[in-house]
């Protein structure tokens, strides 16, 4: 026994010292890297979004490495949902990419709270960058008056989409009008169509429906004050006629059955569409990047229309306001070297959203928040719908950004909640104002 | 502490008891100092937490006992522990006797029963992940199981309805680990001594009265363990939660563990969150100590004395 204590305990401490050795070694190697995955650790890198506009992104950055050698931007690509975490450890961290991806409102807000990212004023006031963009959708990069983000993918305003069939059997038209639009709702039950599709499962998609209502009734400055915060904002008479009218919607069968059973990650709200169950819905533009992908010839045929959300009678707010995401943006993170700063400063000044880089958006069913589009539109796959989405978003006197991305990280969490309970009719319109007032001082 | 020294009547005299110790102490330390590294360290962090601002992204600030106070208050807090305490009570509830049921029929060595055995397993080997979005596509009321013909009374409001919602989680759930809970009741039946069935049959039992006499008793180290797995994997339910339903409609499937990833990182209220995970950690090892301890589990006593 004795003898072979000594040994035993040798083992047992080389065993610990590999062990801890490793965990050691392990700590350094984990975590997001600034450099990027390529192990160039001199370059500037960026993370971009996987999806519908990878290869858009991929061509840009890589002409732009074969142009400038000296300049390279190392590039990774992350899925939507584990890059909006990712990106949030790394900044905190910092470690951050040196271009930071990101969709403005209160995320940007917090970047710049906790001095993540570099102030870009001069930039976007350099005259080759100054009249690129849609000043509506510039202004999503703006923090206290001051630039920190530039667009950098297409426009995403929110617009009822249709079923041209659907309307011809009931011989019905774009309803102007909120008080239009609750009698064509009758019209559609009896010719047992479902008016409106809606994935009331995923939350967010519920969201446009109080935005636009909102402003409808009271103007942008009900948005304003709650993001603002100032005290009792949601308890505004617009908030709370607009979760009415939403309910109303709901008693009056406006959304398909199930509503709350239904899905957007499959595309199952938006199948609805044009398979013919459901006549409209109220979406992004990536209900027309589903169609295009899942049924082509919907909209080659000419079936799917589209129409701005409807006025709402003695309401203040302009009937050209929209609702959605202005744009997704680049912003440079303040933790990167001065040369990875000033390779991205480059890259931004001269790459961005110029050339080929618009054409390759238009491609992917996206449109460029750019300045004078309309001959480059007029030359894509469909000018109408293009043109729709582009002069819709040129002459809004006003772009309000998602609820959930414009308030912080818990308001944004609290405000799809309670507004699924809005939906679901859990809560009153007065119980949704008070819920939300207490994020208000939290 | 107990639990952690067993006494029992016979025990060993004082120098054996140290002998043993003196060696498995040694024994025990990587995996002790593994527990300290990976356990302990992060959760006294997780309480340290507790009592600070964070948002993940600016500086840590102290906040006292303001985080405390907010999730106490917050109703979502109290609907969350009572999800959470139902979820245990019906997930036992069901899955329990199936799997009782199953462990005991799949024990017979005919070959059909090895057969049916491996299918049953099936629902074990896929991730929680791809169970989830499987149901989700199955349960879509227009394009999903309802469509097909014949059964267009399964086309309901399932992952819509708040009053309804929590059961079919629990029925996924259920589906997904009854296979795990049947194979340990599986491997427990088949080691009762056979003896036992033939005194028993001598004695004239039937078929209901063996199992009731011979395969229950036999199993009841079986069914604790089987039913603490169930009841601490209770409190940890989240992927298939987070994906079937994301907690909703509303906050009706926001169970705990949720609740706080949903804190931590959707809200990005780390502090709060942390509240949530001391608390977790808390009922976690309450209903584990107080399992072991009600059952008896811990003096370990042997159910095939004079065997």
């Amino acid at each position: 026994m004795t003898a072979s204590v000594t040994p035993r305990r040798t083992v047992l401490a080389a065993g610990l010292a590999i062990l801890f050795g490793s965990a050691v070694a392990g700590c350094g190697t984990s975590g997001p890297k600034p450099g990027g995955a390529g192990g160039s650790t001199d370059g500037a890198s960026a993370w971009i979004l996987s999806g519908v506009t990878e290869q858009t992104f991929h061509n840009t950055f890589n002409s732009w490495n074969d142009a400038h050698p000296d300049q390279k931007f190392d590039v990774q690509a992350f899925a939507n949902d584990p890059y909006k975490q990712k990106i949030r450890t790394a900044v905190g961290a910092g470690q951050a990419p040196t271009l930071i991806y990101g969709w403005g409102g209160g995320v940007l807000e917090s970047y710049v709270r906790a001095k993540a990212v570099e102030d870009l004023s001069d930039l976007a006031a350099d005259a080759e960058v100054k009249g690129r963009f849609l000043s509506s959708v510039a202004n999503g990069g703006k923090v206290g008056g001051k630039t920190y983000a530039l667009p950098n993918n297409g426009i995403k305003p929110v617009m009822i989409y249709y079923n041209k069939e659907l309307f011809a059997q009931i011989g019905a038209e774009p309803p102007k009008t909120w008080d239009e639009l609750m009698s064509q709702v009758d019209d559609f039950k009896q010719a047992k169509i479902a008016p409106f599709t809606v994935s009331g499962q995923a939350k967010w998609p519920l969201l446009p429906w109080l935005s636009y209502l909102m402003d409808r009734i009271g103007g942008p400055g009900v948005l304003e004050d709650i993001l603002a915060g100032k005290a009792k904002a949601w308890s505004d008479p617009a908030v709370t006629q607009a979760n009415t009218k939403i309910q109303e919607l709901v008693d009056a069968g406006g959304f398909v059955s199930d509503f709350a059973s239904i899905t957007t990650d499959s595309g199952a709200d938006v199948a609805l569409l044009y398979t013919g169950k459901a006549a409209m819905t109220l979406a992004l533009p990536s209900a027309y990047q589903t169609i295009q992908q899942s049924d082509p010839k919907f909209v080659s045929d000419g079936k799917l229309g589209y129409f701005p959300f409807p006025t709402v009678s003695g309401g203040k707010g302009d009937p050209d306001d929209v609702v959605g995401n202005p744009s997704n943006y680049w912003s440079i993170s303040a933790s990167a070297s001065d040369d990875e700063k000033k390779t991205a400063r480059a890259y931004l000044k001269d790459a961005l959203l110029k050339g080929s880089y618009i054409d390759d958006l238009l491609k992917d069913g996206n449109v460029p928040p750019v300045a004078d589009l309309g001959p480059r539109i007029a030359k894509s796959s469909d000018p109408d719908y293009f043109d729709a989405v582009y002069s819709m978003t040129a002459k809004a006197p006003n772009f309000a950004l998602s609820l959930d991305q414009a308030l912080g990280p818990k308001a944004g969490d609290a405000v799809l909640t309670n507004l699924q309970q809005i939906f679901l009719k859990e809560i009153t319109p007065e119980k949704f104002a008070d819920n939300m007032n207490a994020t208000l001082s939290g | 502490m107990s639990v952690l020294h067993p006494r029992t009547p016979a025990a060993p005299s004082r120098s054996t008891l140290d002998r043993r110790h003196g060696a498995s102490g040694l024994l025990v330390l990587p995996a002790l100092l593994m527990f300290l590294v990976f356990a302990v360290l992060p959760l006294a962090g997780a309480a340290v937490l507790s009592f600070t601002r964070w948002d993940g992204l600016s500086g840590i600030g102290w906040a006292g006992l303001h985080n405390w106070s907010a999730v106490m208050q917050d109703p979502v807090t109290g609907n969350a522990l009572l999800l959470t305490f139902k979820i245990i009570v019906v997930s036992w509830l069901v899955q329990t006797p199936i799997s009782l049921l199953l462990g005991v029929f799949t024990a017979g060595t005919q070959r059909y029963r090895a057969v049916l055995a491996a299918l049953y397993f099936i629902p074990l080997l896929l991730s929680s992940a791809a169970v989830a979005i499987a149901f989700k596509a199955i349960l879509d009321p227009h394009f999903g199981i309802g469509g097909a013909p014949g059964l267009g009374f399964l086309a309901q409001n399932w992952l819509g309805d708040p009053s309804l919602v929590l059961y079919v989680v629990i029925f996924v759930i259920a589906w997904q680990f009854v296979p795990f809970h049947t194979l340990l009741y599986q491997a427990a039946v088949r080691q009762v001594p056979t003896s036992l069935y033939e005194a028993a049959t001598i004695d004239g039992a039937g078929r209901f009265q063996q199992f009731a006499y011979v395969t229950l008793p036999q199993l009841r180290g079986t069914i604790i363990t089987s039913s603490t797995l169930m009841v601490t994997g209770s409190l940890t339910y989240f992927d298939v939660v987070f994906v079937l339903t994301g907690g909703g409609p509303g906050n009706s499937t926001r169970l705990l563990p949720l609740d706080m990833y949903l804190t931590g990182f959707a809200a990005n209220d780390m502090g709060a969150a942390s509240v949530l995970a001391v608390i977790l950690v808390v009922i976690g090892l309450a209903l584990a100590l107080a399992l072991t301890r009600f059952t008896g589990f811990s003096r370990m006593r042997s159910d095939q004395e004079g065997l």
